[in-house]
């Protein structure tokens, strides 16, 4: 991104006054010429998208195909609700006719397809990607494709089921800036991939780590072992969850009291997003976004957990080199 | 939690829920309500809608700025936030107050039609309102406030949570007077000079008492000057009489004050400046951009940067650039916008208003040695604006929603008081934390050390019942002697209630002296206090500028300013502090901590997690928009405090 170059208009100035006595008007500059991509418009993504539009983003580009039905608005509030707005339009093209109305200088357009259909060559116009309700091997796919791009483009998976939700981030080889006793100091991270943070053995995490960090690895395995789309799961499946997890612990040397039965019963009854949990997980991933983009502050390195029914928001991180223990 | 909370929808649906506050965290709230099936949301907000909430406040379009947030007015046709929302959720029933919520229609019998309360506050003041009217309606308060990337959220419920006010809480910060008036040494210190006392002695209300000037080494002599140097004469010439201002202001009156030089052993002297040192002598200055002002019909885009041709609110101006702004500011007061002259207070959205205050701020600074600051920095200083964020507000409304949740449940045992951190504590970027049981010592007797033959009744009235208790409407017994009532009063006893506040407290027809107890009470917000008088003679005028002391009272706590010592001037006429907050949104920087003491849930040691807020200097929380709840600088303190 070319940071320098035109100052910020006054009319953006006073748009973004709040925000820009939080993070600057340099990084208010970066987020005008970020160029974002999401794929999978439900509720925590509208939420999300909704954070990073009244933020000032350059553009934000939708990605779902999907026909909108009644379903589709229960948890997304940028859908309207009455069947000769929705009929016949696509999710995306719904979200967007909303979105654009939140802030005339944010350009939202919407893509036609699927997200295995992209090439790598797409992927290298936008400066994030974020996917949501979408099947372990496409979460897998995308990531590589962004990987082998020789510019750095910040990938994050977002998935609310129940009263939890997930947030896994990569931004390959960041380098960002933070504030430390009043004096900046430049850092570096590594991220893994999604499949190498995945495929950290289980018993080499550590042994606070949040257990829906297992469950949410189980329902993603189910799913795609069943052939079923995301959150296609119901009640009647949870003797087959079980079941996985019980052969999973075993291969990976894991107490199974670390992936609690009740835990898995919740995310696989109750498939919908909790409208409260959307906009904290769409809170923090937009938050996230802001960071990557502008380059301050420390970022998610690399999961972020949230359940309401302890009320915690926690950071893991699983990487090979956090963990041996 | 027994069971989901998805599951909750059959408590949700009944509920009939009060949101007090429709800004930054009210417009994620009542989205997000709407969405998890809230289906009867009531709204009181007063406020209009500004270009700079747009960034946050989702539901509000450019055309609707200047309108009421709850209620716009008539021409459109119905609640903007409303309209906003009833778009994707039809068919459920939000009902609107454009008011402000201490308004006497919000009384006990109104809060308690209720099932639960949810504040989207940004002030003080309201917070203790509320929280007041929640406990005598005896209904669950669930309170809120952000700043930046922190957040948090509090559960209030009579008898089994602390109140909103168990905790205390800090005052708006407010500065000596002579700091201000002679010896500034903070950027802050000029701009609460520009905007308090210069803006309001040449533009405000000229009945004001006012402190401009007042502590040059002779002031007696040369009061009879200063009145005539700040009137402008009739006919006077514009260029004339804003030259004539400056010369004044930043050159006479440091002379002046130079000449006392027991000021100065101590401290660098100030440089006198006057125009003709930073002006070449020609006036007028080039009104390059004229044509572009559009100034004829909104009174409040009127600007000295356009009418200079300056555009970058992030430049910091030279001395001469802040000369020639301060003197084309004034110069547009009293040629485009005179009618207001004389009523014109500080605000932070009226352009011209700041360009004025930054420049004469930047000025004074540059006497004094103090960095210069640029407009928007300024503007931030003088108008109190605390730093907002949607994301934050998105988080925090999320968290008062599940909150809401569990007190519909009468599920004590899950309530939380959760953190939004900047910085993970212990890997927790959201922190729940168990609330605390009721605080016994809140509202319990109080004491006030006063000279009862020197404060009048008036005094009490304002310095304490008001500013102190926070009440609104108060009345004050002693024994069964009514000495004051505010509010609906019987006609015939106005007279006698004006008498006794200018009484001194000894004199009143029921004398107060040291051992009366007196009983102050506020019925709207049904909040009732004995105090205790303690008779004292002396108070240290820098210390105890309210001349009394009140004594068991937990808060607010101010946040003492630096030490300066008062310049010796008999001809000072208040000792009275400034205070640096804005009266209307006064921000309070509130010090909570999320540690203290606390169990954390199912967690073990607190003590990693205290360490390493502590090496966060200052976690500041929160408040909407435009303020601040809580943060924490000082936790020992508290703890201390505490056991």
């Amino acid at each position: 991104m070319d940071v320098d170059g035109e100052e910020l208009t006054a009319q953006e100035t006073a748009l973004y006054d709040r925000q820009i006595r939080v993070w600057g008007a340099d990084a208010q500059r970066r987020l005008s010429k970020a160029h974002v991509l999401v794929y999978g418009m439900k509720g925590t993504v509208a939420e999300f998208c909704k954070n990073i539009v009244l933020a000032g983003v350059g553009s934000l580009t939708l990605i779902d195909d999907r026909v909108a039905t009644a379903e589709a608005f229960s948890s997304n509030f940028l859908i309207p609700p009455y069947e000769n707005v929705y009929s016949g339009k696509t999710l995306a093209q719904l979200c967007c006719d909303s979105l654009k109305d939140f802030n005339p200088m944010v350009r939202v357009s919407v893509e036609k397809g699927h997200l295995s259909t992209f090439d790598v060559e797409f992927f290298a116009k936008f400066d994030v990607v974020v996917v949501s309700c979408c099947s372990l091997s496409a979460k897998k796919l995308v990531n590589e494709k962004c990987r082998t791009l020789s510019k750095r483009v910040a990938f994050y998976t977002v998935d609310c089921r129940d009263s939890c939700g997930e947030i896994f981030v990569d931004l390959q080889h960041y380098k960002y800036s933070k504030k430390k006793l009043d004096e900046t100091v430049e850092c570096n991270l590594q991220y893994p991939t999604f499949v190498e943070a995945i495929s950290v053995p289980w018993r080499a995490l550590q042994l606070r780590m949040s257990k829906l960090y297992f469950a949410m690895r189980v329902i993603e395995k189910y799913e795609e072992a069943e052939g079923r789309r995301v959150g296609e799961v119901s009640i009647a499946d949870l003797p087959g969850v079980l079941k996985l997890k019980r052969e999973l612990c075993t291969t990976q040397s894991l107490s199974e009291s670390h992936v609690p039965d009740t835990l898995l019963e919740r995310l696989v009854t109750n498939t919908t997003e909790f409208p409260p949990v959307c906009a904290i997980i769409g809170g923090i991933l937009g938050q996230e976004v802001i960071k990557a983009i502008s380059g301050k502050g420390d970022p998610i390195k690399n999961f972020f957990f949230f359940d309401a029914l302890d009320g915690k928001g926690i950071i893991e991180d699983i990487s090979d080199s956090n963990g041996g223990r | 939690m027994a069971s989901t909370l998805p599951h909750f929808t059959a408590d949700i649906k009944g509920a009939k829920v009060l949101m007090v506050g429709a800004g930054g965290i009210g417009c994620e709230l009542l989205k997000t309500l709407a969405l998890s099936g809230f289906s009867d949301i009531h709204i009181i907000d007063m406020d209009t809608i500004e270009v700079s909430n747009l960034n946050r406040q989702f539901l509000f379009r450019q055309s609707h700025v200047g309108q009421s947030k709850a209620k716009p007015s008539d021409e459109v046709l119905n609640q903007v936030a409303r309209d906003a929302v009833l778009k994707f959720r039809p068919g459920i029933s939000i009902t609107p107050y454009h008011a402000n919520v201490k308004d006497p229609d919000f009384n006990v019998d109104f809060f308690k039609e209720f099932n639960v309360v949810l504040n989207g506050l940004d002030n003080l003041d309201a917070r203790r309102h509320v929280n007041r009217l929640c406990l005598a309606a005896n209904v669950p308060l669930v309170e809120s406030g952000t700043t930046g990337f922190l957040g948090q959220v509090t559960v209030h419920v009579k008898g089994k949570t602390e109140c909103y006010e168990c905790q205390p809480k800090p005052a708006p910060k407010t500065y000596p007077v002579c700091t201000i008036t002679s010896t500034p040494s903070k950027f802050v210190h000029c701009i609460v000079w520009a905007k308090d006392l210069l803006f309001a002695k040449l533009l405000g209300d000229k009945n004001q008492e006012n402190d401009l000037n007042v502590r040059s080494s002779d002031a007696a002599s040369s009061s009879e000057n200063v009145k005539d140097v700040f009137e402008r004469r009739k006919d006077e010439d514009i260029e004339e009489y804003g030259r004539k201002i400056f010369d004044h202001v930043f050159g006479y009156n440091i002379e002046l004050a130079l000449s006392n030089e027991e000021t100065w052993k101590s401290r660098t002297r100030p440089k006198p400046i006057y125009s003709k040192d930073v002006l070449s002598e020609e006036l007028a200055p080039q009104n390059g951009n004229v044509a572009n002002n559009h100034a004829s019909d909104d009174g409040l885009s009127v600007s000295a940067m356009a009418s200079l041709g300056m555009k970058n609110l992030q430049d910091i101006w030279s001395v001469k650039e802040n000369s020639r702004i301060f003197l084309e500011a004034l110069r547009l007061f009293f040629t485009k916008r005179e009618k207001e002259i004389g009523n014109l207070s500080f605000d932070k959205d009226d352009q011209l208003a700041v360009e004025f205050v930054t420049a004469a701020a930047n000025i004074r600074a540059a006497s004094f040695g103090i960095p210069l600051h640029n407009l928007f920095e300024a503007k931030g200083i003088a108008g109190n604006i605390v730093h907002a964020v949607a994301t934050t507000n998105a988080v925090i409304a999320g968290l008062i929603v599940i909150e809401a949740m569990k007190v519909l449940r009468n599920d004590i045992q899950s309530y939380r008081m959760t953190y939004c951190l900047e910085h993970p504590s212990r890997n927790m970027l959201l922190m729940p934390v168990e609330p605390f049981e009721p605080n016994k010592s809140c509202y319990t007797p109080l004491s006030l050390e006063v000279n009862t033959n020197h404060s009048k009744l008036k005094d009490l009235v304002e310095k304490i019942v008001k500013a102190k208790l926070g009440m609104d409407l108060p009345l004050i017994m002693n024994a069964s002697s009514l000495l004051y009532e505010a509010g609906d009063v019987e006609d015939d006893m106005v007279p006698i209630y004006e008498a006794n506040l200018e009484k001194v407290l000894s004199e009143l027809p029921s004398p107060v002296t040291g051992g009366t107890m007196l009983t102050v009470e506020d019925y709207q917000q049904e909040l009732k206090c004995n105090i205790n008088i303690k008779h004292r003679e002396e108070f240290d005028e820098e210390k105890e500028p309210d001349g009394m002391v009140l004594l068991g009272w937990t808060q607010p706590v101010s946040v003492p300013e630096s030490k300066d010592k008062s310049v010796g001037n008999g001809a000072s006429t208040s000792d009275a502090t400034i205070a640096a907050a804005e009266s209307e949104k006064d921000d309070e920087i509130g010090i909570v901590s999320p540690l203290k003491k606390r169990k954390l849930h199912d967690d073990s040691d607190v003590s990693k997690a205290v360490a390493e807020t502590k090496n966060h200097k200052q976690l500041q929380v929160i408040d909407d928009e435009d303020d601040l709840v809580v943060l924490e600088d000082n936790l020992d303190g508290f703890k201390k405090r505490r056991l």
